[in-house]
C-alpha cells in the first residue's frame, strides 16, 4: 500500500465499509505515513464540517403546484391507456409485433437479388474500378514485398 | 406495515393516487434537499424536483421494477440538474456575475462562478462557516458535486450512486475522494481544529454498514 492507492481504498475505509483485508491495509499505512494519517482525520473533519450545512426546506405550496402540473399534463395516448388495461401489456405487444411481422413477411415480394452468375462485365468492371485497393495498384507496385510475391 | 418504494410505484402503476402521495411524502424532502445543493438556487431546485415527480407519474405505466427506485429517481433528479446548469451557464453571461441573490434562507448569495479565490478572513468566522462549505461545494465539478450529496446526504450506497452517476463503483470511489480532497484543500481553515482535535492514530471507524 503506498498513498497513491489511498485514493481507491480511503473512502471505503472512513465509511466503515472496507473488507478486512483492506482495512488492515490501510492501517499498515497509516501507522507508516503521518501525511495520510493527518489526510484521515481532516477527511472525517470535512464530513463533520458538511453535516453542519442545512438546505431549505420545500415550500408550502410545493404539493399545489405539482398537482396542477400534473393536472396539465395531456391525455396518455391512446396505445398507452390500451398497454394499461392488459394484463401483461408488454407481452401482449410483444405477441402483436410477432404477428405484425409474419404477416409482412409472408406477404412482401421476395426482393431479387441479382445472382452472381448473371453478374454482367458491365457490372463486374464497375465494382472493380470502386475497390480502392486496386486504384491504389501503383503504390502497391512499388513495395518490394508486392515485387517479391510476384517473382514467387 | 410499512410498503416500500417498489410497491407503492407499482400501486401508482395500477393508478392508485395515494401510493403516489406517500411516495412523494417520501421523497420530497430527499429530493429538494439534494436539488438545492446541486443548483443552489432554491426556486429552481423546486421546480426541479416536481419535474421529477412529474416524469415519475408521466412514466408510471412503463414502470418496471428492476432498479431500486430511489436510483431510478435520484438519476432523474441528477440529470435534470446537470442539464438545467449547463443551460444556466448559457444564461449567466447576460446576468450581472455579482448581481446578489437572496438565498431562501435569508442569506445572500452570490452568483459567483468557483474561481478558487482565497477566501477572505471575515468569513471564517462562525456564522459564516456554512456559507463557506456551501460555496465549497458548490464550487466542485458537477459529477464530483453530485457523487459528494449522494455519498454524504443521501447516504446511498456505492453500487447504487455508481449507476446513478454512470460510472463503475471504483470510478465512483476516486470521483469521491478527489472531490473530497478539493473539499480538504479547501476548507483547512475551517478543518484544522477539528483535526488538531482527533487523537493520533485514526483509526476510529465511520458510519458502520
Amino acid at each position: 500500500m503506498n498513498c497513491q492507492r489511498m485514493e481507491s481504498q480511503l473512502i471505503a475505509y472512513l465509511d466503515g465499509l472496507a473488507s478486512a483485508h483492506e482495512r488492515r491495509e490501510v492501517d499498515q499505512h497509516l501507522a507508516a505515513c503521518a501525511a495520510c494519517r493527518a489526510r484521515v482525520e481532516e477527511f472525517r473533519g470535512v464530513w463533520k464540517l458538511l453535516e453542519e450545512v442545512p438546505a431549505p426546506e420545500p415550500s408550502a405550496w410545493f404539493d399545489a403546484r405539482l398537482r396542477q402540473r400534473i393536472a396539465a399534463q395531456p391525455p396518455p395516448a391512446l396505445w398507452s391507456r390500451l398497454a394499461g388495461w392488459l394484463p401483461q401489456p408488454r407481452l401482449a405487444l410483444a405477441s402483436l409485433a410477432l404477428i405484425a411481422v409474419g404477416f409482412w413477411a409472408a406477404s412482401a415480394p421476395r426482393p431479387s437479388l441479382p445472382a452472381p452468375a448473371a453478374m454482367n462485365e458491365q457490372e463486374e468492371f464497375r465494382m472493380i474500378k470502386n475497390m480502392q485497393v486496386l486504384e491504389n495498384y501503383e503504390v502497391l507496385k512499388d513495395l518490394d514485398a508486392v515485387n517479391e510475391l510476384q517473382g514467387n | 406495515m410499512v410498503r416500500s418504494d417498489v410497491q407503492l410505484m407499482l400501486g401508482v402503476k395500477q393508478g392508485d393516487e395515494a401510493s403516489f402521495e406517500l411516495l412523494l411524502q417520501r421523497y420530497r424532502r430527499p429530493l429538494c434537499h439534494f436539488l438545492n445543493r446541486m443548483v443552489r438556487d432554491a426556486a429552481q431546485a423546486e421546480d426541479l424536483a416536481q419535474e421529477v415527480f412529474l416524469r415519475v407519474y408521466r412514466a408510471r405505466r412503463e414502470y418496471e421494477p428492476s432498479a431500486k427506485f430511489t436510483t431510478w429517481l435520484f438519476r432523474i433528479a441528477t440529470n435534470l440538474a446537470l442539464n438545467s446548469l449547463r443551460d444556466g451557464r448559457h444564461r449567466q453571461a447576460e446576468v450581472s456575475l455579482d448581481a446578489p441573490a437572496e438565498g431562501q434562507d435569508g442569506s445572500e448569495m452570490t452568483l459567483d462562478v468557483p474561481d478558487g479565490a482565497p477566501m477572505v478572513e471575515q468569513e471564517l468566522v462562525e456564522r459564516d462557516r456554512v456559507a463557506v462549505v456551501r460555496r465549497a461545494i458548490f464550487a466542485l465539478p458537477e459529477k464530483q458535486r453530485a457523487a459528494v450529496l449522494l455519498h454524504k446526504y443521501q447516504e446511498l450506497d456505492y453500487d447504487e450512486i455508481a449507476r446513478i452517476l454512470g460510472c463503475s463503483v471504483s470510478a465512483l470511489k476516486s470521483l469521491l475522494f478527489r472531490a473530497y480532497e478539493a473539499l480538504r484543500v479547501e476548507l483547512a481553515p475551517l478543518v484544522a481544529p477539528e483535526a488538531s482535535k482527533g487523537g493520533p492514530g485514526g483509526t476510529t471507524e465511520g458510519k458502520q454498514p
